[in-house]
């Protein structure tokens, strides 16, 4: 291969590298089955995908606008309990049930986020805790519609085309195609030219503004969005395990959440996933994991943030970029 | 084009504007100058919808800025460089260019997520322009390279960049040249002499004496909230207010 060949294949590679970062992406999701059809380890993997769904959202709010939610289990409860209590008791399909289940997460997420929103920083991060306390006494206390402590059991799964997803490897297609379109969505905001802009307000508002962009009404409309999205994780959640209890959606569950956006990075949709991945997989490395929860998910946020504010992809590219260069000046050393 | 007229701002008790009113004409250079503490920095807030005014107006065209907030204003065509240092530190400097051209397109989520055809043609179209923008400025080597990692001089070019990149009708430099070695100042003074020549208009804060002379078209003096005076470079500094605010009163001597 000549050297104009060789630039333009990587010239190809890099204007299309999100492209094909997809599509490879895509490519590991079809053929994962046949690299294992393990019930439990479709298990996990399904269960990354639930978590995805949600920390994408919630990255893209808390990447955008810099401000911290602890409370995006509320809205994941919001869903997995409105699908649940429509299907169960008063016999709805479940596709019109999530729909429905979307859909008020987005008018709660927009009621409670016109106030909060005036709020910023740690006063705003224990707004949305305190929400999210409140939601949870809600579905305990309300047992006649939620089952109270016990949970709602009985959810039916979402049926396609007359089948019905609901043994795992129908389940891992059907929930990583929903990660994809949402990464997908989520990347082409990110690089768009309102999201250049959103960058910027997730450092400095006051620049951001002056740049053109609509502070306080992108605010909530990514509030909005992650809180759909929240929605949307919890009705798969309902709709694939078939039952809820409070529990899933306690203040832990958020902590989580939001530690999963920091592990994979501020504002990166692929580390949306790696954090997710992070987070779901310790406990199968050891059990002190699972054991002493909070203790070593609080302490592996602690050791990113000071290791690798910047989050793991970016820290990987520039420890790769890093390297490069290195080797670079090591090449043109010797040549001197 | 620009058109301030009493405009006053107070902060409590401290008068930070007091009535001051100028006009920035098309296609020229307007100088704001004035000591430490005049309002300078204040009447720019103002500007931007940063901080609302008490009284008066300021008028962009036919449009009344006063009253709207500042995404709205910028998108009328005003953009603005910062005194200290305002960029996105870990995102590429094409990037940050590019947050420059955010008003090119409506501000819509749908668009953005969907990927539209019409917001994938405006990006094409934006990502030419802000490597335009770098070669101009001498920047555009490192187009890739993260902002944070940028030298001081490289920054404030960049700033500038990001600034002329959308060609907004009027463009407000703060300080562009404070704290540049001397041939790094050589670049942004010539790229100041390609806008005025291209026609654009500029309304620039600096403290260096020099460039204001060598390069505005008029020159307006802020002292303790008031403009004190206005005029060409030559009729400025021959102004015996001008040359009190700045040196303090001097007995005539002889």
């Amino acid at each position: 291969m000549d050297g104009l060949t060789r630039s333009r294949w990587l010239h190809f590679f890099w204007s299309h590298r999100l492209g094909l970062g997809v599509l490879a992406a895509a490519g590991a999701v079809l053929l994962f089955p046949w690299y294992t059809d393990n019930p439990y380890t479709l298990g996990l993997t399904n269960r990354i995908a639930l978590m995805s769904v949600a920390v994408v959202g919630l990255n893209l709010f808390m990447g955008c606008t810099g401000q911290i939610s602890l409370g995006h289990a509320a809205f994941m409860a919001v869903g997995a309990y409105i699908s649940g209590i429509l299907t169960v008791h008063a016999g709805w399909s479940p596709w019109l049930a999530l729909v429905v289940a979307v859909a008020a997460a987005a008018g709660f997420s927009l009621a409670i986020g016109v106030p909060l929103l005036r709020l910023s920083g740690h006063a705003l991060a224990m707004a949305t805790l305190a929400c999210n306390v409140v939601v949870h006494h809600v579905l305990l206390q309300e047992d006649r519609w939620t089952g109270g402590p016990s949970g709602l059991a009985g959810i039916p799964p979402l049926t396609a085309a007359g089948w019905a997803v609901d043994d795992p490897v129908r389940l891992h297609f059907f929930l990583w195609f929903v990660v994809l379109v949402v990464m997908f969505g989520g990347l082409n905001l990110v690089r768009s030219l309102p999201g250049r802009g959103l960058m910027v307000l997730a450092a400095d508002e006051v620049c951001a503004a002056c740049l053109g962009v609509p502070v306080a009404r992108a605010k909530v409309v990514l509030w909005t969005l992650s809180a759909v999205l929240a929605a949307v994780a919890g009705s798969l959640f309902a709709h694939t395990y078939g039952f809820v209890s409070p529990d899933s959606f306690g203040i832990f569950v958020s902590t989580d959440l939001a530690i999963m956006v920091v592990l994979g990075g501020m504002g990166s949709v692929w580390g949306s996933v790696l954090g997710a991945a992070v987070i779901v997989l310790l406990p199968e490395f050891s059990e002190l994991a699972e054991a002493y929860k909070e203790f070593v998910h609080g302490g592996l946020l602690v050791a990113m943030l000071l290791v690798a504010p910047q989050g793991m992809i970016r820290g990987i590219r520039q420890a790769v970029a890093l390297a490069w260069w290195r080797a670079q000046q090591g090449r043109s050393d010797a040549a001197a | 084009m620009l058109q301030l007229e009493g405009v006053t701002k107070r902060f409590g008790g401290l008068t930070a504007l007091d009535g001051v009113g100028f006009a920035v004409t098309p296609g020229s250079i307007t100088a704001l100058i004035g000591p430490n503490g005049a309002g300078k920095s204040t009447l720019l807030d103002c500007l931007f919808g940063v901080c609302r005014v008490d009284t008066g107006s300021i008028r962009l065209g036919e449009h009344e800025l006063t009253m709207l907030p500042t995404h709205a204003i910028v998108r009328l065509g005003l953009a603005r460089t910062f005194q200290n240092l305002r960029l996105a530190p870990h995102e590429t400097v094409l990037d940050n260019v590019l947050a420059g051209l955010v008003t090119r397109t409506p501000f819509s989520f749908t668009a953005a997520i969907l990927r539209l055809p019409a917001a994938r043609h405006a990006e094409r179209a934006c990502r030419l322009a802000a490597l335009e923008a770098l070669d101009r400025l001498g920047l555009a080597a490192k187009a890739r390279w993260p902002a944070g990692v940028l030298s001081f001089g490289d920054k404030k070019r960049l700033e500038l960049a990001r600034a002329l990149v959308a060609a907004p009708r009027v463009l407000v430099l703060d300080e562009p040249v404070a704290g540049l070695n001397r041939a790094e100042t050589e670049t942004v003074e010539a790229e100041l002499v390609r806008l005025r020549r291209a026609g654009r208009t500029v309304l620039l804060v600096e403290h260096d004496m020099d460039m204001v002379m060598r390069l505005a078209d008029h020159v307006v003096v802020l002292d303790g909230g008031r403009r004190i005076a206005v005029g060409t470079p030559a009729e400025v500094q021959r102004n015996p207010l001008v040359l009190e605010a700045y040196l303090g009163q001097m007995e005539v001597v002889a």
